[in-house]
């Protein structure tokens, strides 16, 4: 299939990072099941750096690629330098996404934010206001999905 | 094992169209002989195209430029003549796209139009169908068999039901002409849509067969082809295309289907074995001979499709992700599927070429590959990775 890149085809093919931390010190869960995809990210941190980190998804190949791709780029880092991942490094990473497929990205970003936002509370740690406004932003949008994907599907069908 | 979004054209349809792009490219409507040799090869086909629907007469048979116009010149056709008499239609909720959509059309040009649900195999609810036929209802439209889901609907009963009611009956045979025998006469069928590249016939040329005595509007007006119905040069080739397309589907279809049966029989039950939580969507036994669609818990269509397609094989899927739209399937909703359910479905549509050397590697590596996209799924319960 020529509708991803060789790219998004390698890493779906093999996803790196995949599975659980059974001991994990943070863990994100985004998207919803309902409209297509949702996804799992577990952090394991030491000092302030992102010691290891595994996902599991539910989704297309562009969810499963986005996935292991923000994996990759978190492992290692500091949490500070793993929140600056954007969804344009992960589509940059990948070689590109189809449109349609943008929204991925943005799923994986929110992920990663998820799991260490749960990171800091697990660990009664302050967590830094920027961080907290994004958590915030996440909750509402997964507390809405469902209303938002309804309306979508309403504004499709008046389109129509 | 898609078959259903396009299939080859037949070698031999293709020889039969040869002579009437080459030598024999008159104009029907011309008096010269040329003319009158594509005329003949039009009213041959026009024959062998009625022979498929059963009893229809040749005349009775009018071409277009497949099964969505034929659909959009039932529906829209029989509503604009009929108005003066009611303005009321009857369809269902597992229409093809092409009737979905004329049906809202209709709506906002200020027709009503009632929706008949279907129970979860797909089959349509004949007591509902018979309580919404009205005084004012114009037409009923139902399809013959749904392509996706492959569930083939009680037409029969349905025609009895219009009949007895006295409107006229349209179904939509795209899916199902040249799979399964199709007789309007027995059926009580008044219009019937086909389409040429749905039976190994070229695409871009299809057919309503119009009842004597059923009243329409065209929706092409000009030079007066097709009994006024359909105006426009006829499409010689692709008229001739579709002839020889219902003649060889109309031989080979008895064995064809009694292949095909044994292959799908065999595909949905090896990955019922194989696979847990997977389960058969529509119909079990009133199914298209070609039709095994199928539904994995825990896993997304389109992940399902990337990967068999990395094995050779060619499936389609009702997931939103495989399509332009959020929305999955309209088909796979209306049988009572939710939407994560309904992203997990995956349509295997068997053709000519499939052997059961097909049927056997896609059971190999279907299973591993459910395996594997489940492992990686958050939702999948742990005692079925364990």
């Amino acid at each position: 299939m020529s509708l991803y890149s060789q790219k998004v085809m390698e890493h779906f093919r093999n996803p790196r990072n995949m599975g659980e931390i059974p001991d994990a010190d943070g863990v994100g869960t985004v998207g919803n099941p309902v409209c297509g995809d949702m996804m799992s990210v577990y952090v394991k941190v030491k000092g302030d750096i992102i010691e290891d980190v595994k996902f599991k998804t539910f989704g297309c190949g562009a969810a499963i690629a986005t996935s292991s791709m923000i994996t990759e780029l978190a492992k290692g880092k500091t949490i500070t330098e793993a929140l600056k991942i954007t969804r344009s490094d992960i589509v940059q990473g990948l070689g590109g996404l189809p449109p349609i497929k943008l929204h991925c990205s943005v799923l994986a970003v929110d992920g990663l934010s998820e799991a260490i936002y749960d990171y800091y509370k697990r660990g009664n740690l302050s967590v830094p206001k920027e961080l907290e406004e994004r958590h915030e932003k996440t909750r509402r949008e997964f507390e809405h999905i469902e209303k938002r994907y309804e309306e979508f599907l309403k504004l499709e069908k008046e389109l129509m | 094992m898609d078959y259903q979004a396009a299939m080859p054209v037949d070698e031999r349809v293709i020889r039969a169209m040869e002579p009437y792009m080459l030598t024999s490219f008159g104009n029907p409507s011309s008096l010269h002989s040329q003319g009158q040799e594509a005329r003949e090869a039009v009213e041959d086909s026009r024959l062998k195209v009625a022979r498929l629907t059963g009893g229809a007469k040749a005349e009775e048979i009018i071409f277009t430029s497949g099964g969505t116009e034929s659909n959009n010149l039932a529906l829209k056709g029989v509503a604009a003549r009929n108005m003066k008499r009611g303005n009321h239609i009857v369809t269902t909720t597992i229409e093809h796209i092409s009737v979905v959509n004329v049906s809202k059309y209709l709506e906002k040009q200020g027709f009503q139009v009632s929706r008949v649900p279907v129970d979860h195999y797909g089959s349509v609810d004949l007591d509902r169908l018979r309580a919404e036929v009205r005084e004012k209802t114009t037409l009923v439209s139902v399809m013959y068999a749904n392509g996706e889901i492959g569930t083939i609907e009680p037409i029969r009963q349905i025609g009895e039901i219009c009949e007895e009611k006295g409107v006229p009956l349209h179904v939509d045979a795209v899916a199902a002409a040249g799979r399964v025998p199709i007789d309007v006469r027995k059926e009580n069928i008044d219009l019937l849509s086909l389409s040429s590249n749905d039976m190994y016939g070229p695409k871009g040329v299809g057919a309503l067969y119009v009842a004597q005595g059923v009243r329409l509007m065209p929706l092409l007006h000009g030079g007066g082809q097709e009994r006024g119905l359909r105006s426009g040069s006829e499409n010689v080739p692709g008229i001739v295309g579709i002839g020889k397309a219902a003649e060889l589907a109309q031989a080979e279809m008895a064995d064809e289907a009694k292949r095909l049966t044994r292959l799908r029989e065999r595909l949905i039950r090896g990955v019922l074995e194989r696979v847990p939580s997977s389960f058969l969507n529509g119909h079990p036994t009133l199914r298209l001979p070609n039709n095994a669609n199928l539904r994995f818990s825990y896993v997304e269509g389109e992940s399902l499709l990337l990967s068999l397609d990395m094995e050779g094989i060619a499936a389609s899927s009702g997931s939103a992700c495989t399509s332009k739209t959020l929305e999955p399937s309209h088909v796979l909703t209306a049988i009572g599927l939710a939407h994560e359910e309904a992203h997990g479905s995956l349509l295997f549509s068997l053709g000519k070429s499939n052997t059961e050397n097909d049927v056997g590697y896609v059971l190999e590596v279907l299973p591993g590959i459910v395996k594997r996209l489940r492992m990686i799924s958050p939702l999948t319960p742990k005692e079925m990775l364990a």
